[in-house]
């Protein structure tokens, strides 16, 4: 991984221009599915994800039902045009993965025993990839199961830290995923529980501290985008939310 | 009236007593559930802005038989679960064979839940006068969150729907509400349930559409 030849920093800026602590430009609109109970597209830097939320509803195939709770399905998907090499459509691994671990991130705020031996339907849809894709998914999933008015005990925001050229830096973009020493991202209720946290390369105890705290920043800036978005919607309720938002 | 749009998570209040529809309690403050309206009065009440409808008893709502077995119509109500209209609940005692003489595939029927049991199996009945087979009329789909503005405080907006409109008026609680009169009186209705559906989220409303209702009935005569 060390041994690449690019320069993640010129003048203290990284590639892209941000500062290490710096999220990319995010943006969420609310409601862009007219026949999903609830949606949302987001862009998070280089990253378009729609996702969209069918249910409460009945759960087919039957026997995946439970007497006294709903079920959360979750279906992560990347288009086979989202990179730049075509990517084998369907689902693979990677997906099946990132399928179980965004579920189980939002599933501890669902409130499913409101509704027993039904579904909650979530699909992910990543159109563009530039690193991130995960969290984004997480984030505009929890924006489209508010806006499918299903209950929950909090938002969920995700973000993830890295380490590149030794430095810890918030939210990576492709260049500083691919070639970099660390990835780690996170997500979380606003009060700080965390409900993912996967990492890939190595950390020092040390900056693994740094690294969590700097990525449970990056998801307290990106729940006042989601919170931001949602009211936003409903102030205009003829046309769908539509917010755009730099954090600084 | 206080209100205020809030996301799923917000704070709404440090007096776990205030907790009302739509919020929780964690470590004595409430919390909202919902993304919707909240409504502070004594208790403070969190109204969802979309969401599906889940059948309790007392209900009314009309439904439509999807399949029939052998003592019970299947009925859907526009929800996660199936209404099951048993035999015994029609107004009269008929076979299981000529059940589907009474009710075939796609009849509709304004029905009560009756019962809902913990693993949400719904018991309709037919047993009222006010209930019963549609024949007449038209039957419009609503969001299900809207239809407390249509009925209004203590059925204030209702009761002038009906007398202004000189329509008859059948409000589901799921959603589906059932129009009957003449064809200039329901065109009206269609519209101003509309302009309910579209502001439920306002003040004032009722004197909105007294005025919406007068300038329409003007236009017309």
């Amino acid at each position: 991984m060390d041994e690449t030849d690019i320069t993640f920093f010129k003048d203290g800026l990284r590639l892209d221009g941000r500062r290490a602590d710096q999220l990319r430009p995010v943006k969420i609109e609310v409601g862009v599915l007219a026949r999903a109970d609830g949606s949302c597209y987001i862009e998070m830097g280089g990253n378009k994800v729609i996702a969209a939320v069918y249910g409460p509803r009945e759960v087919h195939p039957r026997h995946l039902q439970e007497v006294s709770r709903a079920i959360v399905r979750y279906r992560y998907n990347m288009a086979s045009f989202s990179v730049e090499e075509r990517k084998r459509p369907g689902p693979d691994r990677r997906s099946y993965e990132l399928s179980k671990v965004s579920r189980e991130a939002l599933e501890p705020v669902i409130l499913t025993s409101f509704f027993p031996r039904s579904v909650i339907d979530v699909f992910v849809e990543v159109l563009q990839a530039d690193a991130g894709t995960r969290t984004a998914g997480i984030n505009a999933a929890a924006v489209a199961l508010a806006d499918a008015g299903i209950p929950m005990k909090s938002m969920i925001s995700s973000c993830a830290a890295g380490k590149v050229a030794d430095t810890i830096v918030l939210d990576p973009m492709k260049e500083e995923d691919n070639f970099g020493q660390a990835d780690l991202p996170i997500a979380m209720t606003p009060n700080g529980d965390i409900t993912l946290m996967q990492m890939d390369g190595g950390l020092t105890p040390d900056e693994f501290r740094r690294a969590v705290e700097m990525a449970m920043k990056g998801a307290r800036d990106i729940y006042e985008i989601q919170r931001q978005a949602l009211v936003n919607k409903y102030s205009q309720l003829t046309d769908p939310g539509h917010v755009e938002a730099v954090v600084q | 009236m206080d209100r205020k749009v809030v996301v799923p998570g917000d704070l709404l209040s440090e007096d776990a007593k205030r907790s009302g529809e739509g919020t929780y309690i964690r470590n004595g403050s409430v919390y909202s559930l919902l993304y919707g309206l909240a409504n502070f009065r004594d208790k403070i009440n969190v109204i969802p802005l979309a969401g599906k409808y889940v059948p309790g008893p007392g209900d009314n709502v009309i439904g439509v038989v999807k399949d029939i077995t052998f003592s019970n119509w299947i009925v859907d109500i526009n929800s996660p679960y199936d209404g099951l209209l048993h035999i015994s609940e029609f107004p009269k005692r008929i076979e299981s064979d000529d059940m589907s003489k009474y009710l075939r595939i796609g009849s509709s029927i304004m029905t009560r839940v009756k019962d809902v049991d913990p693993t949400m199996k719904v018991e309709l009945t037919l047993n009222d006068r006010k209930l019963g087979q549609i024949k007449a009329g038209q039957v419009i789909d609503i969001s299900h969150t809207r239809v407390p503005r249509l009925i209004g405080k203590g059925g204030s907006m209702i009761s002038m729907l009906k007398k202004e409109l000189n329509c008859n008026i059948f409000v589901g609680q799921n959603g589906r509400i059932w129009i009957h009169g003449g064809a200039e009186d329901m065109d009206l209705a269609l519209k101003t349930i509309a302009l309910i559906e579209r502001e439920a989220h306002t003040n004032g409303l009722t004197d909105r559409v007294v005025g919406f209702l007068k300038t329409e009935k003007g236009a017309r005569s």
